[in-house]
């Protein structure tokens, strides 16, 4: 793990990235102290301005504060799109591990299963599952969760298929370790790699799914802010107010970039090809 | 008589393979019908080319092969009836020495782990007994307990190796099977290993099933040997008479093939002509037949059964009924 920290280290992308994503939890988490405002405030005589001393980046239609906005819908973007990710993370692992070490009809009848949500375009399958659920935070989350499990679940199975016939499993079984034990001590510490980018990518896929339910109003449901819903409002007022709609854009863009240059970078780093660049 | 520790009996795997949906089924005989007898304390071991069965034997033994017919009694229990729980119970009697220490520990594990884990999965002693334990074990195979927290990347082929064997011995079991333990090892270790293996079998009153294509070093270690070829035995005798009045046309090839270190000594090499046929399709009656020097009209059509031909050596060959 120590030579993984220091080829981390030596990754500019990496170190960047890992700043920037650090921040946005910062703010997120710290999100209370740092707003100006209360991001559902509505500043009767402040209506789509631009940025002044007070607003610093401008109003809304309403004259909430765009900044406190944003900074609150950091919030919500990080939080389900950490969750979303989570979820995926848990069954696609799970069902990853059964498929690829079990085989035969398991993995013929799991892995059938997801490509039919494979087949599914990613939004049209998290609308279907929203429209199924309710909008809503949590419900969210679970539709997003579910639409990345195959992700997950074909990832994790690659990884066990080429361990599982490696001889330290042999040897485990020999020593009379039980499955389940086999599956998660031996099996599972060793596909962690693959794991990790493929979560750092899926989070900026979760962020911009959970954008794009909220521009359709499906997600996160109004006042509360969220930068998708925010930018479905903007849309109407673009001429108006270009602010409203520039701004939680560029939080976005930064975010989704930051998380997927991590994610390719921290995959550079496990490459083994990529060593000795 | 002594009573048997390992007994295993018309022992048979067959792969089945299937090539497309519409294909016929080929099946590869492995194993097919091996007959063994282990007693306690000695060492017996199992010889042939690559590819014979000899590893399969070992693992069908162990059960990490589901073998497809025979009978595996260690002491004797019928290994192949035992369910899952009794199974995983029994293995803590028999052991397995892999041939490639890079590939059989696992990379994200620390020794200490890698040595304390069939001690926890059989739930023997709390963590802090467990500990004491494999420092005495890792002791014992000739490291040291400074080296517990390394990570098995961190050390040579030999010395992990020697991991293998703590991880193997610190269960104390009865039986060691070990596969080709020395293959994958420099000639200078290997001799170093072997003389650790032997050192451990007195003081540990070990039984081992030493699996190895080098005559040499089977030589060195066994007190029994089994010739196999083509997934059956065909010779079985103690140590002494197997190498020097050498039965089977097999045995005598293979024997002839070991190099003399005495350059005034020459010998007559038996060579043996083609190849290894395919276990997936054996030559009828004797499968050596079509390779042998004494080959008769009976060995292409009648398969030869097992005979005595003096105390303890058994050759399965038809000019010793003759």
């Amino acid at each position: 793990m120590s030579t993984f920290r220091k080829r981390f280290l030596a990754n500019k992308t990496a170190v960047f990235c890992s700043i920037l994503l650090a921040l946005l939890c910062l703010t997120a988490v710290l999100a209370p102290v740092l707003a100006p405002h209360d991001p559902t405030q509505m500043f009767q005589d402040h209506r789509m301005e631009g940025s002044s001393g007070e607003f610093l980046l401008g109003t809304d239609q309403f004259g909430r504060d765009l900044l406190s906005r944003i900074i609150y819908g950091a919030r919500v973007s990080l939080v389900v799109g950490l969750s979303a990710v989570l979820v995926s993370v848990v069954f696609g692992t799970l069902f990853g591990l059964i498929a690829g070490y079990f085989g035969r009809w398991i993995d013929g009848f799991i892995m059938r299963c997801m490509d039919v949500l494979f087949a599914f375009p990613e939004i049209l399958l998290a609308l279907a599952i929203v429209a199924v659920l309710g909008p809503g935070t949590f419900n969210t989350i679970m539709a997003i969760g579910i639409v990345n499990i195959p992700i997950f679940t074909r990832t994790v199975r690659g990884a066990v298929l080429s361990i599982k016939n490696l001889e330290y499993v042999e040897s485990a079984r020999a020593i009379g370790a039980s499955t389940p034990r086999i599956l998660f001590q031996e099996i599972l510490p060793n596909v962690t790699a693959p794991l990790l980018v493929q979560s750092s990518l899926a989070i900026s896929g979760a962020i911009l799914t959970e954008s794009a339910l909220s521009f359709l109003g499906l997600g996160i449901q109004p006042p509360d802010p969220s930068w998708g819903g925010m930018i479905s409002e903007a849309r109407r007022y673009m001429e108006l107010a270009p602010g409203m709609i520039i701004w939680p854009c560029v939080a976005m863009t930064v975010t989704i970039l930051a998380c997927n240059m991590f994610g390719d970078a921290v995959r550079d780093i496990l490459d083994p090809r990529h060593r000795g660049k | 008589m002594r009573q048997p520790l390992l007994e295993v009996k018309s022992l048979t795997k067959h792969f089945t393979s299937k090539q497309g949906f519409f294909s016929k089924e080929k099946v590869v005989r492995a194993v097919d019908g091996v007959n063994l007898t282990v007693y306690p304390g000695e060492t017996v071991s199992i010889v042939g080319e690559s590819g014979c069965g000899k590893s399969t034997t070992g693992r069908c033994i162990l059960r990490l092969i589901e073998p497809t017919d025979g009978e595996v009694f260690f002491e004797g229990q019928d290994i192949r009836k035992l369910n899952e729980t009794e199974l995983r119970r029994a293995r803590r009697n028999m052991q397995l020495v892999f041939q490639d220490p890079f590939a059989s520990l696992n990379p994200r594990k620390t020794i200490g782990q890698l040595l304390e884990d069939p001690l926890i999965i059989h739930g023997i002693g709390n963590s802090v007994e467990r500990r004491k334990h494999v420092e005495e074990m890792i002791q014992i195979v000739g490291l040291s307990k400074q080296q517990l927290d390394r990570f098995p990347h961190e050390f040579s082929g030999g010395q992990r190796q020697r991991i293998g064997i703590a991880r193997a011995l610190i269960l104390r079991p009865k039986l060691i099977v070990a596969d080709e333990p020395v293959s994958a090892l420099d000639v200078s270790i290997q001799a170093q290993i072997l003389n650790l293996m032997q050192d451990l079998q007195k003081e540990f009153n070990l039984t081992y099933l030493f699996i190895s294509h080098d005559l040499s070093v089977v030589r060195h270690i066994s007190d029994r040997v089994a010739v196999m070829y083509l997934g059956k035995v065909v010779e079985v005798a103690d140590k002494q008479s197997l190498y020097e009045k050498p039965t089977h046309p097999y045995t005598q090839a293979l024997l002839s093939a070991v190099p003399v270190p005495n350059p005034h000594l020459t010998t007559q090499r038996i060579i043996l002509e083609g190849d290894l046929p395919s276990p997936a399709n054996p030559p009828s009656g004797c499968t050596f037949h079509p390779r042998c020097r004494h080959c008769m009209d009976i060995c292409k059509t009648v398969a030869p059964v097992a005979s005595e031909v003096s105390r303890g050596h058994f050759v399965t060959c038809h000019l010793e009924q003759s």
